[in-house]
């Protein structure tokens, strides 16, 4: 056990030095949120408030969390399937041939991707705030923080369950271009659900991330569509099941 | 026990043998990867699996090493069951694979200080540690470069040292030279030997080269199809081929050489063409300067005089009927290449 949480600890570390060395991806993985956020932001105004966002609400304020939302489910998504990289490498193989538990080997990159992600939400967190959404209180930014650890633990989830069924890279635009951006845009993270057919709202609600961006609404901005028990009760179903079906995905992958 | 087809089989695997195998198969689908291998390496040993591409080798290594199960049979390593106990086997093993297996953006000290954490040693002796294994392998200056920055060799020799780094009783390499120079080669083999002789660690290496596995080896299986097909000393499958061949160019007095060699009772055979004579013998090269000798008295001209020994080719070629050079995949391969390039 002592050993498992020095394994989880080892793994987290590496993923931090890689991080951090990787200066290419710490800023391009920060730079589409934040293009998204700048522009859009500044496109509609603070200002102007789009008809279904509850009045007295600018849209940078509206946006913000939503872009929160995008950026923790791109990293934790990557982070979840950096597996690929590693099995590419061949890094994996050192890993899957050590003694440490597959469960331990999955909880320490999720605890990487967690930190990674929750370190450039905060970074779209404070532009967002420079760009005009209001200071959130301290209840307000502990509750999301809540909110962006299920997020991000869901993504890496999702992401780990492709990774342990994919050979190799050639379905990743596969699954950026038909997963990550449909989770994006149907997520309610750039306009309010009640703009989409109602078809298409079927789908939005059966979307983790629409309640993790209802959710970090709730907390930094005090609007939200559901209720925040909701939002919490149905994100933690969901980031268990699908961080569960990671690790078990995870733990009868053979390395080649 | 030249040939394992004529030896009685064991039945059960041996708990104190360092790898003890019984009827070890593999399938992919239909393809029988690794057929009913009995096998058993003795502690201490440095065994050789020597094959071509596809023989099954490296399926054996990955069976033993805990990355793929086995379709049947049994296989255990230092007494733990491959399957059953797979923990225990991976705290007892080191693995150095046949591609690299580094990250490349930490450097040669981070990644074996990451290993090192991964089986559970303390700081301090994670950091003695890696000043041996570094030491050993001539690393210690490059050690806090990264990886991505190391040549070939000196990345397969940190996996090397990173492959003793927790003290494994034994030690696999696959293909631990393929895709490297003559000279680091050689530097290889030697870093392989003093392993073995010095710690006293079992390696089981996997080799396509004649003379990597003629070189190391105390023992060698010799695979083809899954199976194996030779297993003994290389000293003793080279005697199975014969005795040494020479090979005499001559310009005249061929024939009156002819009527004279029958007489030399050491001569095993005779084989004349064109110009040129093969002779079969033992301890070929103290023979040469009689034959040199009687040739000069019946006044034979010989231009050249050639000597074959036996190599582990020829055993090959003779259990497998083939040259390993001959079979396709074999050698470095272009994708093998390409996937070298990167990591």
């Amino acid at each position: 056990m002592i050993k498992d949480l020095y394994a989880i600890y080892s793994i987290w570390l590496r993923e931090m030095l890689r991080f951090f060395r990787l200066k290419s991806r710490l800023f391009g993985s920060i730079a589409s949120p934040f293009f998204f956020l700048a522009f859009l932001g500044m496109g509609f105004g603070n200002g102007a408030s789009l008809p279904g966002i509850p009045p007295g609400i600018g849209y940078v304020s509206f946006l913000t969390p939503g872009i929160i939302g995008m950026t923790l489910l791109f990293s934790a998504t990557f982070a979840g399937l950096s597996v690929l990289w590693d099995r590419e490498f061949g890094f994996l193989k050192e890993i899957m041939v050590s003694p440490v538990s597959r469960i331990a080997i999955v909880l320490g990159r999720t605890a990487g991707g967690l930190t990674t992600g929750i370190l450039q939400a905060i970074i779209i967190m404070l532009s967002g705030i420079l760009l005009g959404m209001k200071v959130p209180s301290l209840q307000g930014f502990l509750l999301s923080l809540v909110f962006m650890v299920l997020i991000a633990t869901t993504f890496i989830g999702l992401g780990l369950a492709f990774a342990s069924k994919m050979e190799d890279m050639s379905g990743f635009s596969l699954i950026m271009n038909f997963l990550i951006f449909p989770l994006f845009f149907l997520s309610g993270a750039l306009f309010p659900l009640d703009r989409f057919p109602s078809v298409v709202k079927v789908l939005a609600y059966l979307n983790p991330l629409t309640y993790g961006v209802d959710g970090l609404r709730y907390s930094l901005i005090g609007a939200s569509a559901f209720s925040p028990a909701v939002d919490f009760v149905i994100l933690g179903a969901s980031c268990i099941a699908l961080l569960s079906l990671g690790a078990y995905l995870f733990d009868t992958t053979e390395v080649n | 026990m030249n040939d394992i087809t004529d030896e009685v089989k064991p039945t059960e695997v041996i708990k104190d043998a360092a790898i003890s195998m019984r009827g070890l198969t593999k399938k992919f689908g239909e393809m029988i990867a690794v057929n009913q291998i009995d096998l058993d390496i003795k502690k201490g040993e440095l065994f050789g699996l020597l094959g071509a591409n596809g023989a099954g080798k490296s399926t054996i290594i990955k069976m033993l090493t805990t990355m793929i199960t086995p379709t049947s049979g049994e296989a255990r390593v230092w007494g733990y069951n491959v399957e059953k106990e797979r923990k225990e086997v991976r705290s007892s093993i080191g693995v150095v694979f046949q591609d690299p297996a580094v990250d490349g953006m930490l450097t040669g000290r981070e990644n074996l200080d990451f290993h090192g954490r991964m089986y559970g040693m303390d700081a301090s002796s994670r950091k003695a540690r890696i000043a041996e294994v570094l030491d050993l392998v001539d690393l210690t200056e490059k050690a806090d470069v990264r990886m991505q920055d190391y040549s070939g060799g000196m990345k397969r020799r940190l996996e090397i040292a990173r492959g003793l780094m927790h003290y494994p009783h034994v030690l696999f390499l696959d293909e631990p030279t393929i895709g490297l120079d003559a000279q680091t080669r050689r530097y290889i083999w030697q870093y392989i030997r003093n392993m073995n002789k010095d710690l006293g660690i079992t390696i089981i290496l996997t080799t396509h080269y004649m003379e990597e596995a003629d070189f190391l080896c105390d023992r060698v299986a010799i695979m083809d199809n899954g199976k194996i097909v030779a297993l003994d000393t290389p000293e003793n499958l080279k005697d199975l081929i014969g005795s040494e061949t020479i090979t005499l160019e001559t310009v005249e007095g061929k024939d009156a050489l002819m009527q004279i060699l029958p007489s030399f009772p050491w001569i095993k055979s005779i084989n004349a063409s064109n110009g040129t004579i093969e002779l079969q013998v033992d301890h070929a090269q103290s023979r040469i300067p009689e034959i040199m000798l009687e040739a000069n008295r019946n006044s034979a001209v010989i231009t050249s005089v050639s000597l074959h020994k036996p190599t582990l080719e020829d055993v090959f070629l003779k259990y497998t009927g083939r040259k390993i050079r001959d079979l396709p995949g074999s050698g470095s391969s272009m994708a093998n290449m390409m996937f070298r390039r990167r990591g």
